[in-house]
């Protein structure tokens, strides 16, 4: 037998799952974080493989999704200092490199950051030659004070020619041991987002590589000799070591990871996700089995970026959200008292009066040590506003006036009716609780492009064409099975003002991770990419 | 080419003693007019945001994002002080007028920023070959991102932007401006791109300068700065549209400001003396590329009092026809743009997408578009679509 587990580092707890060949739940938990990772992630499994008797040695993969990436650009922590890389002079210096960053940053990385000839037109012209005696300079100038390298070409999405001779240069003078992101590979057009996205990436490279090392670590630990994966914010599977080349993609995995899981747990496709935590509930869209993205610019850190990130829509209640009457009106959230509810809430014995107890007091969940006794006027009160709440955020995202399933994670979830406007019904799966760790376990490998294809002396048929294969030899270098891949989405945007009927191409798609031989030997490949 | 930005030809004397006199004339009615003074209005970096926001009101779904170049435009004035923003009235009849403009895609924009040097060097260039100083910059499309490139132009030069634009809104095409209508040619005009080259064109018409420019601009990569349209204040006071930029930035401080969505939306109907024409959700939105523009339909389905109706609505780049349940309600040249229902935000039509609830408003556009001569140029039947204009306030006394 085979089995695989699936591990969610979130911001309290550490859940882990245990799936058999069948993606059958054998075993779960949940527990605090730890002070370390490690730690956390080796006791949690610990957990599983005691719970379900599996043998270590039969773990063929593991799968972790983590907010660490995220953690450490938004706690500004062991981040690394880089070198930022713009080729595109004399074109961009209108705008310099770090525009709109919060002042702590952008005074941080301000002493590294150039603009040197170099770069692309929209066709793939050339705008400048690539100067590479100033990228020499400023390579050995860089030499020991930096341990990161960000290099953004204008227009590499179209032409990576500028970008990929740039690193060439900065990996000749710098060595091995320096990361160096390349922007083409990070972001779409749009070259400030894109050049944003590939500086973070950079800068939480070696968070990155600690929380890959105690992942492999505490599993090595456990005698599990699995292959390795994380998971990344569309919901799909990196290789631990292509995940150490795009960490930032990482970011935003958690809600992705809960509504991937809910997908799988109902066999539904499309629906509305409603993931109930302690401190915050969030409402996504499934369109065909994946959330839908967010089209609007998202700023992790106080930084604008252009990353792939769900479309979220999140309100301030949760189960620990604290419940307050001042007169007629009642408010729920958004203070919580998060994962203090065990000692802090009325139905722990606690004084504090939170969303949870409401429902308790009601009726409505069975949850705690302790008999509620609570007004009921204020308990029905509150718990009105906090579904009216889930019910406004829910019909925020949906995308047809029609009524639309809806499927209920998190552990709070258990607070919230069986009816809501505009819901045709109302779907509780088991294992809600652990949705997100069954979501990254069961996450498939995907690949994808998004690029400015002229259609002029083409047809669109063989644009599309084109840009299908380029996602799919993406989706299988990252692991996936040749035979599985499939297109999850295809979007076109004509550009205005452009000759040649040229087009913005967004392709995704999506396969099951090949067998552990297969993938071993692809994940040996690194310079297979383009 | 070079040489024009070196020694000053000939006839730059003349212009030099003219910018003096006029200089000294400003500096005299300031002193005359206390008043007037007290009303003299400086734009600040912030003041840009309101402006940006209020132009893609006024931008009708298109016109750019004026992101990069609010940001250029904050720069500058950052860099070099706050520009001054005055009325026609500030100006003398023979003040030499010339606008700021960017040409080509804004997609390309957002990826090829520019150098920043490119308005100011169109900007001198054309001075040049003029023989004369300009007296102010001026917007020539107030919706989108041009009305953002003229700040650039008035920071660095230290000269004062003119509160007014050819268009109302925001338009494709270099002749579809009221400076076209009154007779005034874009060229000679000048264009720059980021690494120097400059092309400075002298046509027959304005449908040539059109053409021309269009694939200069292409070959200079997809966008390019421009100085055209140079103008007597005379002619700027008689043909331009007036207090545009400054109903922009009301527009866009108006929707920053914390008032409720219904308020908002009734003072910016106020300002604009526009209608609601529809609250919906979007149910469909189908794009196709013609000729180099981004067309495409939305379709949106009725909510509240506007239940059981369907509003379609037609866009080229811009919002140009809106039928209710198959009967135009709003066209060209008129302005239709689609809001945000929570936030009264302007979705322009690359933002447009399935599942939005959106409020669809028409504003009048300037009366200079609604005679014979300017509805050729930009009517609905000029954009293909086999309908009259009607105008939108009377649509909407023949409604009531």
């Amino acid at each position: 037998m085979a089995y695989r587990i699936g591990i969610d580092v979130g911001g309290t707890n550490t859940d882990v799952v245990l799936l058999n060949e069948q993606h059958q739940v054998l075993a779960k938990t949940k527990r605090p974080d730890s002070a370390d990772i490690l730690t956390g992630i080796r006791l949690a499994v610990e957990d599983v493989l005691r719970l379900s008797g599996v043998d270590p040695s039969q773990i063929t993969h593991a799968m972790l999704g983590t907010t660490q990436v995220t953690n450490a650009i938004i706690e500004r922590r062991d981040l690394n200092d880089v070198v930022i890389i713009r080729l595109g002079a004399p074109a961009t210096r209108a705008v310099k490199p770090l525009a709109g960053w919060p002042a702590d940053l952008r005074e941080r990385y301000q002493p590294y950051a150039y603009i040197v000839e170099g770069g692309h037109e929209y066709d793939g012209r050339e705008i400048s030659t690539l100067n590479e005696t100033e990228l020499y300079r400023i390579a050995r100038e860089v030499k020991g004070r930096v341990q990161a390298v960000a290099i953004t070409g204008v227009f590499s999405p179209v032409n990576p020619a500028h970008e990929e001779r740039a690193a060439a240069i900065f990996r000749e003078v710098l060595g091995e041991d320096v990361h160096i992101s390349l922007s083409y590979q990070i972001g779409s057009v749009g070259l400030l987002e894109r050049e944003n996205a590939t500086v973070l990436n950079a800068a939480v490279a070696a968070v990155a590589k600690r929380a890959a090392l105690s992942f492999k670590q505490a599993l090595a630990h456990l005698g599990i000799h699995a292959d390795l994966y994380l998971t990344q914010n569309d919901g799909t599977l990196m290789s631990v070591d292509y995940a150490l080349m795009y960490p930032i993609l990482t970011i935003a995995c958690g809600p992705t990871n809960s509504m991937r899981g809910a997908a799988y747990l109902t066999g539904l496709k499309d629906a509305i996700v409603v993931d109930v935590g302690g401190t915050s509930t969030d409402v996504g869209v499934l369109v065909n089995g994946f959330p839908r993205e967010s089209l609007v610019a998202v700023e992790v850190g106080g930084v604008r970026t252009n990353f792939r990130m769900p479309d979220l829509f999140s309100i301030g209640i949760g189960g620990g959200s604290v419940v307050q009457a001042s007169g007629p009106s009642v408010t729920v959230g958004p203070r919580s008292v998060g994962y203090r509810i065990v000692e802090e809430g009325l139905c722990f014995g606690g004084r504090t009066v939170t969303f949870t107890d409401a429902a308790v007091a009601l009726g409505k969940a069975k949850v705690g040590t302790h008999p509620v006794t609570l007004d009921a006027a204020l308990a029905s009160a509150a718990y009105d506003v906090a579904v009216q709440a889930v019910t406004d955020a829910i019909d925020r995202m949906k995308t047809s006036a029609g009524k639309v399933p809806l499927i209920l994670v998190g552990g709070g979830s258990v607070l919230l009716p069986d009816e809501f406007a505009g819901v045709s019904e109302v779907h509780r799966p088991d294992h809600f609780d652990v949705a997100n760790a069954i979501g990254a376990a069961i996450a498939q490998v995907s690949g994808r492009v998004d690029r400015i294809f002229a259609m002029e002396h083409t047809s669109r048929e063989k644009v599309l064409e084109e840009a299908v294969s380029i996602a799919t030899a993406e989706a299988i270098r990252a692991g996936a099975d040749p035979g599985s891949v499939e297109v999850v989405e295809i979007e076109e945007v004509p550009i205005a003002y452009l000759p040649g009927n040229a087009v913005r191409v967004k392709v995704t798609v999506a396969g099951t991770l090949a067998s552990y031989g297969t993938s071993a030997a692809i994940q040996g490949d690194d310079d297979a990419r383009p | 080419m070079t040489s024009l930005s070196s020694e000053p030809c000939p006839g730059i004397s003349f212009g030099r003693s003219r910018v003096a006199l006029s200089v000294a004339t400003n500096i005299i009615r300031r002193y005359l007019n206390v008043g007037e003074m007290a009303l003299r209005k400086l734009i600040h970096a912030a003041d840009i945001d309101d402006l940006a926001l209020g132009a893609t009101v006024l931008g009708t779904g298109g016109g750019g994002d004026p992101y990069i170049g609010a940001l250029m435009a904050k720069q500058a004035i950052e860099e070099h002080g706050p520009v001054e923003l005055i009325t026609i009235d500030e100006l003398a009849d023979a003040d030499l007028v010339i606008p700021s403009a960017m040409m080509g895609a804004p997609t390309v924009m957002v990826e090829k920023i520019p150098s920043g040097a490119e308005p100011v060097a169109a900007f001198r260039q054309l001075e040049q070959f003029l023989g004369q100083r300009a007296a102010a910059t001026v917007s020539i499309e107030a919706g989108g991102l041009n009305s953002t490139i003229p700040f650039v132009v008035a920071a660095e030069l230290r000269i004062p932007v003119l509160d007014a634009d050819s268009m109302g809104r925001a338009f494709p095409e270099i002749p579809m401006t009221a400076l076209h209508l009154g007779g005034i040619s874009a060229t000679p005009m000048v264009l720059v791109d980021e690494k120097g080259n400059a092309v400075l064109l002298s046509t027959i018409n304005n449908a040539w300068t059109e053409a021309l420019s269009r694939n200069a601009t292409i070959v200079m990569g997809g966008s390019s700065m421009l100085a055209l349209y140079a103008a007597s204040a005379a002619d700027m006071r008689q043909h331009m549209i007036h207090g545009t930029l400054s109903k922009a930035m009301e527009l866009g401080h108006l929707l920053m400001s914390p008032l409720t969505t219904e308020e908002k939306l009734s003072r910016l109907l106020e300002t604009t003396a526009g209608q609601r024409l529809f609250s919906g959700k979007i149910v469909d939105v189908m794009r196709r590329t013609e000729g180099g523009f981004a067309r495409g339909t939305v379709t949106l389905e009725g909510m509240g009092r506007d239940a059981d109706s369907v509003l379609r609505l037609e866009f080229q780049n811009e919002n140009l026809v809106a039928l209710r349940d198959g009967v135009p309600v709003a066209t060209v040249p008129d302005l239709i743009t689609v809001l945000d229902a929570e936030t009264v935000r302007p979705i322009t039509t690359e933002e447009l997408r399935y599942g939005q609830r959106a409020i669809v408003i028409g504003m009048p556009c300037a009366p200079v578009w609604r005679s014979e001569q300017a509805l050729a140029l930009v009517g609905p039947r000029y954009f293909g679509y086999d309908i009259d204009y009607t105008p939108l306030s009377a649509r909407a006394s023949a409604a009531r």
